[in-house]
């Protein structure tokens, strides 16, 4: 009976928390690629390059750094299935998605940053991610940081 | 004080190189912010707090490298770039880099082609009881 309750009670709360990963998890993370896209649509004619230089037909009379930055954590879910893929390889896609979302989120904080700003177009822009979950190991949950910066021009002093 | 990642200002001209200036800052993180990390980590999606201390931390790299600039006389910093780095177990590095320049006037006030300098009379003729001109429009 002590055995049941020692193998029973850690396996369902396993299952428990797989379960809250798989249904809020898959919720939240449907809920803001929708909201990406839509704030992606808004922002579309916005121009953000990575080039160095002023593009060309722009005056800018002056210019400022604008950044954005997210910290995404990934899911129970996630973490345990990436468990799995540890041992056969091959590609992370619950971790690619993760770390889509928090770079597509960086990128459009960065933009809507400059938008408010007055800014005409972000050039020069780079992408950062670093690990900030501190831990190492089995118990490692991953979590992300993404830092999106760029150079705003600006059409007048600020 | 201009800051950009770009090598030169759009507008300006760098007259003088000051050298590299840098700010840093170690940000531990916070243990109720921790248990609710940690809550986090099972539903997955953005650590809204965590972006907050590391935006706010970022800032205050920013401000430390801007006060360097300051103390070489500069007042712009170009090709700013940043690092974040793990350095223990719940406390991260925020660092940013940059040159120190100064720079000189607009260029952007193209008059006709030609490189003539910028007119030297002032924009007010400020005698006693005149009246000031409007500010600039800002924002």
């Amino acid at each position: 009976m002590e055995i049941l309750i020692q193998i029973v009670v850690p396996l369902a709360s396993v299952v428990v928390l797989l379960m809250l990963g798989f249904t809020i998890g898959r919720t939240r993370e449907r809920r803001h690629f929708a909201d990406l896209e839509h704030r992606e649509a808004t922002n579309s004619k916005f121009l953000v390059t990575n080039l160095k230089t002023v593009p060309p037909g722009m005056q800018p009379q002056t210019a400022t750094l604008v950044l954005g930055a997210t910290v995404i954590a990934s899911d129970y879910l996630k973490t345990f299935l990436s468990g799995f893929r540890m041992i056969f390889g091959g590609e992370m896609k619950s971790y690619s998605s993760m770390i889509e979302r928090a770079r597509r989120e960086a990128r459009l904080r960065m933009i809507e940053s400059a938008r408010a700003a007055g800014a005409m177009a972000v050039i020069n822009i780079r992408f950062e991610t670093s690990n900030v979950s501190g831990t190492t190991g089995r118990n490692a949950a991953p979590m992300s940081e993404v830092l999106c910066y760029g150079t705003a021009l600006l059409p007048s002093g600020h | 004080m201009i800051v950009v990642n770009t090598e030169t200002i759009p507008g300006y001209e760098i007259v003088a190189v000051k050298g590299l200036v840098q700010g840093n800052t170690i940000r531990a993180k916070h243990l109720g912010r921790d248990i609710t990390a940690s809550l986090k980590n099972l539903v997955g999606g953005e650590l809204t707090q965590y972006t907050e201390l590391l935006t706010e931390s970022r800032r205050q790299a920013v401000e430390r490298m801007i006060q360097q600039a300051q103390e070489l006389g500069a007042d712009a910093i170009v090709n700013v770039r940043f690092t974040t780095s793990s350095i223990a177990a719940g406390a991260a590095e925020l660092y940013a880099y940059g040159t120190a320049v100064t720079t000189v006037g607009s260029t952007a006030t193209p008059s006709a082609g030609s490189f003539s300098p910028p007119p030297a009379t002032p924009r007010s003729t400020g005698g006693p009881g005149s009246v000031p001109p409007p500010p600039p429009s800002v924002d």
